[in-house]
């Protein structure tokens, strides 16, 4: 649960979040190239945020991928991003 | 994520040569990724001809597309020098239709047996 309680952290602190999911979805990948053996590589992140009113996707994207940096370098191989404002969600 | 100069010019000359490029992991035929070949599958859905280059054969690429794009994942999708989106953007611009939009409104051309 490591790297899961680190995304859930950083998104929770940059983007004040009013609904967040992440979802591992590294058992999906096992045994394939970037799977890590102890897991924890494959993500899915849905998350509603008022910050990304009046954002397009991609910037939205990059506020998530921004959050992320570090864990983006080191132990996330893959991540699939639903990014939705409160309004969108509802 | 490192970029030089000649990678630069070496991504900029594809995707203005090339109407529509995917920077993706593996090849349209044989992709080695589920992202990129989600990818090729919604392209391919809609008739576009595009370039699919592989990053896995090229490291100076495939850092150096992050750098270029300022976008930490691949697939990329590039239409007419303009960088579009990854996988999630793609999928939900198929669904809502606004891909089609887009690829019409950059004249782009499709394959009429697709």
């Amino acid at each position: 649960m490591r790297v899961a309680n680190a995304i859930r952290e950083k998104l929770t602190a940059a983007l004040a979040p009013a609904s967040l999911d992440v979802i591992d979805d590294s058992h999906k990948h096992a045994g394939h190239a970037g799977a890590r053996p102890q897991g924890e590589s494959h993500f899915t992140v849905r998350v509603v945020s008022a910050k990304f009113e009046g954002l397009n996707r991609v910037a939205r994207q990059r506020l998530v991928y921004g959050a992320l940096k570090d864990e983006l370098e080191t132990d996330i191989h893959a991540l699939a991003i639903e990014a939705k404002t409160p309004a969108e969600a509802a | 994520m490192a970029l030089d100069d000649a990678t630069r010019q070496r991504i900029t000359k594809e995707v203005t040569d090339n109407p529509v490029v995917l920077f993706m992991k593996g090849t349209p035929v044989f992709p080695m990724c589920g992202f990129s070949a989600a990818s090729v599958q919604i392209l391919s859905h809609l008739g576009v001809r595009f370039k699919g280059i592989n990053v896995l054969e090229d490291p100076a690429v495939r850092e150096g597309i992050k750098a270029y794009s300022d976008w930490p994942t691949i697939p990329q999708l590039y239409l007419k020098g303009e960088f579009v989106g990854g996988c999630d953007i793609l999928k939900e611009m198929f669904t809502t239709g606004e891909l089609s939009a887009l690829l019409a409104e950059k004249g782009i051309e499709l394959d009429p047996a697709a």
